[in-house]
């Protein structure tokens, strides 16, 4: 694996160049925050960013995605078959990607990439993607990576991470695919002893402000009735208007809905974003619904992530401490404080 | 209004000891700069925890829906109109509250004091007579708080609670000669297409996430429209034509209803200015039947009564 450094300006033409072999995404100002766009013409990377406002689950995972076609015209020889939508499977680079949300991301895979099942959907996007880290040299007040097992440098799910160094970037090669990529870069210098052992103690700082890692222990050796049935549930929820902020911001939520749309003739099976905090959720059929009020909602969410996730999977909490809904709640619901709550 | 605090401390203190009521809603001091969390007191033991300064920006009539408790609340001009459109909507009695009166010089626009201090992170916020200070790692700034007032109560007509049980303080002075619709008489001066693409363009963000419509006291349907499925009046995808029927739609049942409180904006996570669909009803409902909404407990909103010997031809 070669690590190299990339002076900042060269490096932005060097991605300039890479838009023959993949998409590039890159972090860009839209508004009062910043989105991931494509770099195409007259897209201005911005890589002083803190985060995106959405997380960049929505490069793999759209919120509005056509899976099928079909037609409900008779006369059509495939008149109410299920054709899979055309799509673009092209290679992707996600550039300036935050470590918190590679972290997301693998913690999705474990949903949608299963040895039972396999999302072919989210599996051949994610595949298709190289995700290019930007390590934090400043995390917010906000931020809990590294209480969630993961770190503002940390190497999980990222296939290359950019460490700045103030005129320039050390790209370090973490993957195969993230070797291929850099391959592709053109420019830059291999880096040297100094710039990678300067790029280390850059990392450590960083990690300093930061909370101490959460151990899934306490809250593992409760059992799922204890919490769901503890006191302070109703608390919690009081202020949540049951909007959908926390989970579309999210980049580990994953919920999905189905829906049928058909224009004339012609119809298409989308999925979307789904939202545990909405009442329509868990509505049977029937008319019953399970969780009828709103701090079943707030408790599912919360259980999900810092419980159910926990038990099932054994790999640590549903969540990589972004931060977006604890800055972003309109009703300032802190899920720092809910996992004090359930873990003490 | 950071003098309020221990106001309404001692208030609510007194009226739960009392028993005048059995919870208190107000709000507690956020975990992040410049944002408050709703809170439900039932303990007097735990008054301590209200709070009050220029981020409490939400509207707490939100959180009286549904209840049967006999309760006491907080309520600026805006959040006790909604309280009287409540009472008058059937939604509550007002028998069951006990409002307490904030006389409101308004809140502040904290994505106006965000895009001034730019990247720069606020960690810490601090308010005092008139301006505040936001402090980060290596900067601290000190605005006048009429420079940075929420759009909605920039143009505010009524800052003291229309209808209380007691006030935490001394009336505020109103603000005079404001035209609060500027904003609208700009866009209907523009051209059919002029509008559709300036709407267009305002909600190109949205991400469907309902915060705006959950966190309107006026939206109380025990199921919204957006989520019904016998007949499904509206696509889920995020399809612009869905999401534009949506906003409208929403807009609409407000009508004659809205208090300009600006919840619906405080909240958006996209920084989606949605006021300038509901304002355009309010400056109508204003020209059209002389009606500013949850200013009287005597008298229906225009949209939901019918009289004979109404002065307008066109519903005759």
């Amino acid at each position: 694996m070669t690590d190299k450094i990339f002076a900042k300006e060269a490096w932005i033409e060097a991605l300039k160049g890479l838009t023959k072999d993949y998409e590039v995404f890159v972090p860009a100002g839209d508004g009062d925050f910043h989105t991931f766009k494509p770099l195409e013409n007259g897209t201005k990377p911005d890589f002083g960013y803190q985060n995106t406002r959405l997380s960049p689950k929505s490069l793999v995972y759209p919120q509005s995605e056509r899976m099928f076609d079909y037609s409900l015209d008779e006369n059509d020889p495939d008149a109410h078959i299920l054709n899979e939508a055309s799509r673009d499977y092209a290679p992707r680079a996600i550039v300036g990607i935050r470590p918190c949300d590679a972290h997301a991301f693998q913690i999705v895979k474990l949903n949608f990439d299963t040895p039972e099942y396999r999302d072919p959907f989210w599996v051949k996007r994610f595949e298709s993607s190289t995700l290019v880290g930007l390590g934090c040299h400043e995390p917010c007040a906000t931020c809990f990576c590294t209480a969630m097992g993961g770190g503002p440098f940390d190497e999980k799910g990222l296939d290359v991470l950019l460490y700045d160094m103030g005129d320039a970037y050390l790209a370090r090669s973490v993957t195969e695919k993230g070797q291929a990529f850099l391959d592709k870069t053109q420019g830059g210098e291999k880096a040297d002893e100094k710039s990678l052992k300067r790029a280390g103690e850059l990392a450590a700082g960083a990690a300093e402000a930061l909370p101490d890692p959460v151990p899934v222990d306490p809250i593992k050796r409760k059992t799922i009735n204890e919490l769901f049935d503890a006191p302070f549930w109703e608390d919690v929820a009081f202020p949540c208007l049951n909007c959908g902020t926390c989970t579309f911001l999210c980049p580990t939520c994953w919920c999905f809905d189905i829906q049928d749309e058909v224009q004339g003739n012609q119809g298409g099976r989308i999925r979307n974003w789904d939202s545990c905090m909405f009442p329509i959720f868990t509505l049977h059929g029937s008319g019953h619904n399970p969780r009828d009020q709103k701090f079943q909602r707030v408790r599912q969410r919360f259980m999900h992530k810092l419980k159910y996730y926990v038990d099932k999977y054994g790999d640590g909490f549903q969540c990589s401490g972004c931060g977006r809904c604890v800055q972003f709640c309109p009703v300032n619901i802190d899920i720092r404080e809910v996992l004090q709550l359930m873990g003490n | 209004m950071i003098a309020y605090t221990e106001k309404i401390r001692e208030i609510a203190k007194k009226l739960l000891e009392a028993g005048t009521v059995e919870v208190f809603v107000g709000y507690k001091k956020g975990s992040v700069p410049m944002m408050n969390e709703p809170v439900l007191i039932r303990d007097p033991a735990h008054v301590d925890t209200l709070h009050w300064d220029s981020n409490c920006g939400l509207n707490l009539c939100n959180y009286l829906t549904r209840r049967s408790e006999k309760i006491g609340i907080l309520a600026t001009g805006c959040n006790s109109r909604n309280m009287v459109t409540h009472v008058v909507e059937n939604q509550i009695k007002r028998e069951q509250l006990y409002i307490v009166g904030i006389p409101c010089t308004g809140m502040i626009d904290h994505r106006a004091v965000k895009r001034k201090v730019g990247p720069k992170e606020i960690l810490d916020f601090t308010e005092k007579d008139g301006s505040f200070t936001v402090r980060g790692r290596d900067f601290e700034e000190t605005f006048k708080k009429t420079d940075y007032l929420q759009t909605n109560c920039a143009v505010c007509r009524h800052r003291n609670p229309v209808e209380y049980d007691e006030l935490v303080a001394d009336p505020v002075e109103e603000q005079e000669g404001i035209d609060p619709y500027k904003d609208v008489k700009k866009i209907e001066t523009l051209s059919p297409e002029g509008k559709e693409g300036f709407f267009e363009r305002l909600i190109s963000r949205c991400i469907r996430c309902y915060s705006c419509r959950n966190a309107c006291p006026l939206c109380y349907c025990p199921t919204c429209f957006v989520d019904e499925s016998k007949p499904q009046w509206v696509g889920k995808s995020n399809d612009a034509t869905d999401t534009m029927t949506f906003h409208f739609l929403r807009a609409y049942h407000c009508a004659g209803r809205c208090t300009d409180c600006g919840a619906c904006e405080r909240v958006c996570p996209v920084g989606i200015s949605m006021r300038q669909f509901t304002k355009k009803l309010n400056k109508d409902a204003e020209e059209l039947f002389s009606w500013e909404a949850g200013l009287t407990l005597d008298q229906r909103p225009p949209m939901d009564v019918y009289r004979p010997d109404d002065y307008n031809d066109f519903v005759k």
